[in-house]
């Protein structure tokens, strides 16, 4: 079996003083994905010469399947592929990951589809998949002697961080805008005394952030300065998808994209279990899915273009409401080098993907897993998503958590007298 | 017209450790002109070669991304805050 090799073959700009030796298990630097320049492992996410996105190499060693299946039932069995230690079992975290992954065929019936799979990720700790990538910022964190855990969210994140940090005992503060709905705040603020409302959109927020992450030291922003060790927690899903498929890459998947950079790490994950020799090298094809009130990949992969315009988001899949999406133009490369795509759905169709999945399939999925469904839909229905080929949808995250998006469309079906006459009358 | 710009980490080597500092100009390629002037090479890391903003930078006259305004023409009032933040940031 090959190991895979990331060369370090350029100068690496290296701080006085670093973290202990393995804090980052295989990684071995900080690379930009635009211009290649590399910089030590630390709490860096832009890169000094051309702002690109810094993205974590590795040097892996031999691993085997053997290896993997003798984990944890948790993302941790994965954990010579991501950027943690080799004992950060031994540190206190949520444990997130190795979710089902549920035949659908009911849902396939409905869509056409032969072959679906749903990858549940709405069973993780706090109910999203950003479990996965928040347990791999908090890893970080720690090994760069962070005093403070925090991030900018508008929902998922800010759960997940809040939850990680009060299970790791260290002080979380996490910005979210004011208006955010109340129920929301409440699934952070249970977890955490340090939930800052800010006067703003996400993007406001966001900005705050950054300004913060910039002057302060100590603060560990999962989604900004440790963006690169949060990020690869996304490979997990697909290291997951292909080891409970029997060791094997679907021929199709659908994922929602809001930075796009789940997409690219299920990618990226892929292409590692190839190079490893874990699974066999087989084409793939990859779709992006989005909502019309924040379709700016969608938008540019119709017009053939590689300039992604920002948007003004205006739907209700709020977290897939970035308007202006830093790994877009990398959704745009992966879904053109796979033979995949990026669509997009109405708010109307999110709300009716999630009232499918549901009543075929018992799972309640929030809005982006809506906006997935409702995409596979329209991509059978246009023709450009193969229906005899294996497909797996990505469900992220809990429909208890966007319960305002679906509940005009649900509810009673009568209202009556508790009389079995009453009863017979509803031809139930 | 003297506005206040606040720099990012990795371009501080440009103004000797500073995280703010004053410009002047009517608009903000004005207001990069002068930066340059007096931090040679800054505007370089912020526009490429083409003069435009670089894809991975985002810059704020007040609090309004200049993509949503006029770009390198969005004017910058006397006494503006100008941000120039990595775009990488946010999301999942």
């Amino acid at each position: 079996m090959s190991a895979v090799v990331t060369e370090v073959d350029r100068q690496v700009d290296t701080p006085a003083s670093g973290p202990r030796e393995g804090a980052f298990g295989n990684a071995v630097a900080l690379a930009c994905r635009e211009c290649g320049h590399q910089v030590a492992l630390g709490p860096f996410y832009a890169c000094p010469e051309c702002f690109g996105p810094l993205e974590i190499t590795y040097e892996f060693p031999a691993i085997t399947r053997e290896e993997i299946e003798a984990g944890p039932r948790n993302i941790w069995r994965y954990k010579a592929l991501l950027p943690v230690p080799t004992d950060i079992e031994s540190s206190p975290n949520t444990e997130p990951g190795f979710t089902r992954l549920l035949r659908a065929d009911n849902l396939g019936r409905e869509l056409g589809i032969e072959n679906l799979w749903v990858k549940d990720d709405s069973t993780n700790p706090t109910n999203s998949f950003k479990d996965r990538v928040v347990a791999c910022a908090l890893s970080a964190a720690r090994e760069l002697d962070a005093k403070v855990f925090a991030c900018p969210s508008t929902g998922n994140p800010a759960t997940a961080v809040a939850a990680a940090g009060a299970r790791a005992g260290i002080k979380t503060v996490v910005f979210i805008p004011s208006n955010l709905e109340q129920p929301k705040q409440v699934n952070s603020a249970i977890f955490t005394e340090n939930l800052v409302a800010v006067e703003g959109n996400y993007d406001d927020v966001n900005k705050l952030a950054s300004e913060i992450a910039g002057e302060e030291e100590g603060w560990a922003f999962v989604n900004v300065n440790v963006r690169p060790y949060y990020a690869e927690g996304s490979k997990t899903l697909g290291y997951e998808i292909a080891e409970q498929l029997g060791w094997r890459i679907p021929d199709q998947v659908v994922i929602p994209v809001a930075s796009g950079s789940q997409l690219t790490k299920v990618d990226k994950a892929f292409q590692e279990l190839i190079k490893l020799g874990l699974v066999e090298d087989k084409p793939y094809r990859i779709f992006g899915a989005q909502a019309e009130g924040c379709g700016p990949v969608a938008t540019a992969f119709k017009n053939g273009t590689d300039a992604i315009r920002p948007v003004k988001p205006d739907t209700i899949a709020k977290s897939l409401a970035i308007g202006n999406p830093a790994d877009g133009i990398y959704v745009l490369d992966i879904t053109r080098r796979t033979g995949g795509a990026v669509e997009e759905v109405t708010d109307d169709e999110i709300r009716e993907g999630i009232v499918l999945l549901a009543r075929t399939e018992g799972i309640f999925t929030e809005t982006a897993g809506g906006t997935t469904v409702a995409v596979t839909k329209k991509l059978v229905e246009t023709g450009v998503l193969d229906p005899t080929k294996e497909t797996v949808v990505i469900n992220t995250g809990h429909g208890l958590k966007t319960l305002d998006a679906v509940s005009g469309q649900v509810g009673a079906a009568a209202t009556i007298a508790p009389t079995y006459s009453a009863f017979k009358a509803t031809g139930l | 017209m003297s506005v206040s710009v606040r720099i990012p980490t990795i371009l501080r080597t440009y103004t000797g450790g500073d995280s703010e500092v004053s410009a002047t100009g009517a608009n903000l390629a004005e207001v990069l002109d002068d930066l340059d002037a007096r931090f040679p090479g800054v505007k370089g890391r912020i526009l490429d070669e083409d003069g435009k903003l670089r894809r991975f930078v985002n810059v704020y006259v007040g609090n309004d991304d200049v993509r949503f305004q006029d770009d390198l023409l969005t004017p910058t009032p006397d006494g503006t805050e100008i941000s120039v933040i990595p775009a990488v940031a946010g999301g999942s």
